[in-house]
């Protein structure tokens, strides 16, 4: 009658046949033994600083404006740039991490920034190349369709799904930039 | 040197790009040996990780040797052969002196939620990360440690990131002797954190995904009890079934942002991007473990906000535990169970990539081909 009574569920099985059947089974039953017990602890680290030497700044480093200041190491890859490097900004600039709407502008800005380095791809000795960058021939070398199908997989009830949401904006602007160039040109005439 | 390269959601591609340069006297350059696939680089392959900026290398699992150093790094040397924390930290701040490296506030500008991880975008503070032939490593003194000599390569990758995070997310659980443990997802976090608890003396330890040939390796790995949620109508229900009506004492959440099971929470967040994550799993673990149990979470989701059923977790009330893992702090204990045999990391490595070949790495990695569990990077066959 678990759990309406103060009845225990039953081992099923014994500590010597657990013992005998899991490696390292219960040797980190003392919890002196587990590393992150107590979670906080004073440790050696290394550290032979109390405050590190700043890393140099080049440029405007954006930051978070929960940071008193800038932090004294930081990355350096990808510094803002364009219209999705404005985004990202004033996301930096005028919003806390609390709010929904700093992080809401930095999602825009990557897709910004996605659409930005396709275009400027474009004009390189090495565009963009949907077929090889998404590593779809694999699908070939891989098995694709036998890893997907009559394995009870969840993920393939909606595998529909990806083709309509990958083209679909794409279609969407497409059609856009058509209705606005007719709109355009009906208007000069 | 050669690079792996963020060119927008679901598309990367190697580059050459300039080796990175000594940025601070405390900084180490490390040639890349072999480095990993990370289920949560997928959130960034994604577009799920908000600042994942195009040109970006990702790669917080790698080791590598020793090519450069700073003037002030006193502990390592040219040559070494070390593995690297994800954490990046500064090992002296207020959460450093307390052992919350993962939590670290002088590495990240761009966030205070959330502390510095290689290759992890802005949010996690801009750094290259390792799936290249060099990589930058800040505060070379604190982070990496050099790798013992019976420590294989492969092993050694694991203990970067996914063997301590499913140690840490079982020590989470704060499980004890005879315990029900079920832990959801059959990744390599999920199959390290079911190993690590019966290290703390569960007495049950049952594993929940849709992956057949990862429920196998459960079973053959972990131990571990089954279960392929996409057989049942309602896994909480057969949860509850399996185990007296009671509920688990603990359940781990070893899935995060992109979990599958509920086409509504799946859609909104892995696809539309409107939650930082898909709870499916979390809400799976509050409402399948018992009263007064513990949750523990080691899936990463993003810093938006997530549709979770807290309310469950209040009224049952429960303990819901979670981090990042401070990496560092689980290697001494973590070498011994290896080197006492108790486990062996690399038998979760499924494939070994060359760099060139990296955008059809994380296809396989995210569509989940060829029985794919853990892919392994090769740098030197760039």
């Amino acid at each position: 009658m678990i759990p309406y009574t103060k009845e225990a569920p039953q081992q099923i099985a014994s500590e010597e046949e657990l013992r005998a059947r899991i490696p390292g089974w219960g040797a980190d039953l003392d919890r002196k033994d587990r590393p992150a017990v107590p979670r906080e602890q004073s440790l050696t680290t290394g550290a032979h600083w109390e405050f590190p030497d700043r890393q140099p700044e080049k440029g405007r480093r954006e930051r978070s404006v929960e940071h008193r200041f800038l932090t004294p190491v930081f990355g350096t890859t990808v510094p803002l740039k364009g219209l999705s490097g404005g985004i990202r900004r004033l996301a930096y600039a005028r919003y806390s991490e609390g709010r929904a709407a700093h992080w809401l502008l930095l999602i825009l800005g990557d897709r910004v920034d996605a659409v930005e380095s396709h275009v400027a791809s474009l004009a390189t000795r090495r565009p963009d190349e949907p077929i090889t960058q998404s590593g779809v021939v694999s699908e070939l070398s891989h098995d694709g369709l036998r890893s997907r199908f009559g394995r009870g997989r969840a993920d393939v009830k909606h595998v529909w799904l990806d083709p309509v949401l990958v083209v679909g904006p794409w279609l969407m602007a497409g059609g856009l930039v058509f209705a606005l160039g007719r709109t355009v040109v009906r208007a000069l005439r | 040197m050669r690079a792996m390269v963020y060119r927008g959601p679901y598309k990367v591609r190697v580059e050459d790009k300039e080796v990175p340069a000594i940025e601070h006297p405390n900084d180490a350059i490390v040639r890349v040996a072999l480095a990993a696939i990370c289920g949560s680089d997928l959130h960034l392959y994604h577009g799920m990780m908000p600042d994942t900026r195009v040109g970006s290398t990702f790669g917080h699992e790698f080791i590598g040797v020793v090519e450069e150093v700073g003037g002030s790094v006193q502990n390592l040397k040219v040559g070494d052969r070390v593995m690297v924390p994800f954490n990046v930290y500064c090992g002296s701040c207020y959460f450093c002196s307390r052992g919350l490296y993962s939590n670290c506030h002088n590495v990240n500008p761009n966030a205070t939620a959330v502390g510095g991880i290689y290759g992890y975008s802005h949010t996690c503070g801009g750094y290259d990360g390792g799936q290249s032939q060099f990589v930058r490593v800040p505060f070379a003194d604190v982070g990496p440690m050099v790798i013992p000599e019976w420590l294989s390569d492969e092993d050694a990758l694991m203990m970067t990131d996914a063997l301590p995070t499913g140690y840490f997310g079982a020590q989470l659980g704060d499980i004890e002797q005879g315990d029900t443990v079920v832990v959801f997802g059959a990744g390599p976090v999920g199959l390290f954190a079911a190993r690590s608890a019966w290290f703390m003396g569960a007495g049950r330890v049952i594993v929940i995904d849709h992956l057949d040939y990862r429920l196998q390796k459960a079973r053959d790995f972990a131990f571990a009890e089954t279960y392929n949620f996409n057989e049942h109508d309602d896994v909480v229900v057969h949860l509850k079934k399996i185990t007296d009506y009671l509920g688990a004492d603990v359940a781990i959440d070893a899935v995060g942002a992109e979990a599958d099971g509920n086409l509504l929470q799946h859609i909104t967040s892995a696809k539309l991007k409107l939650q930082g994550g898909s709870p499916v799993a979390l809400n799976w673990a509050i409402d399948s473990v018992r009263k007064g149990g513990t949750v523990s979470v080691v899936g990463a989701y993003g810093p938006m906000f997530s549709a979770v059923k807290f309310g469950d977790a209040m009224n049952k009330g429960l303990t819901l535990r979670m981090n990042q893992t401070p990496v560092k702090r689980q290697w001494p204990r973590l070498l011994e169970h290896v080197q006492n045999g108790h486990l062996k990391p690399s038998d979760l490595v499924t494939h070994r990539i060359p760099l060139e070949h990296i955008s059809e790495g994380y296809h396989i990695f995210s569509s989940k081909l060829d029985d794919c569990i853990k892919p392994v990077i090769v740098p030197e066959a760039a």
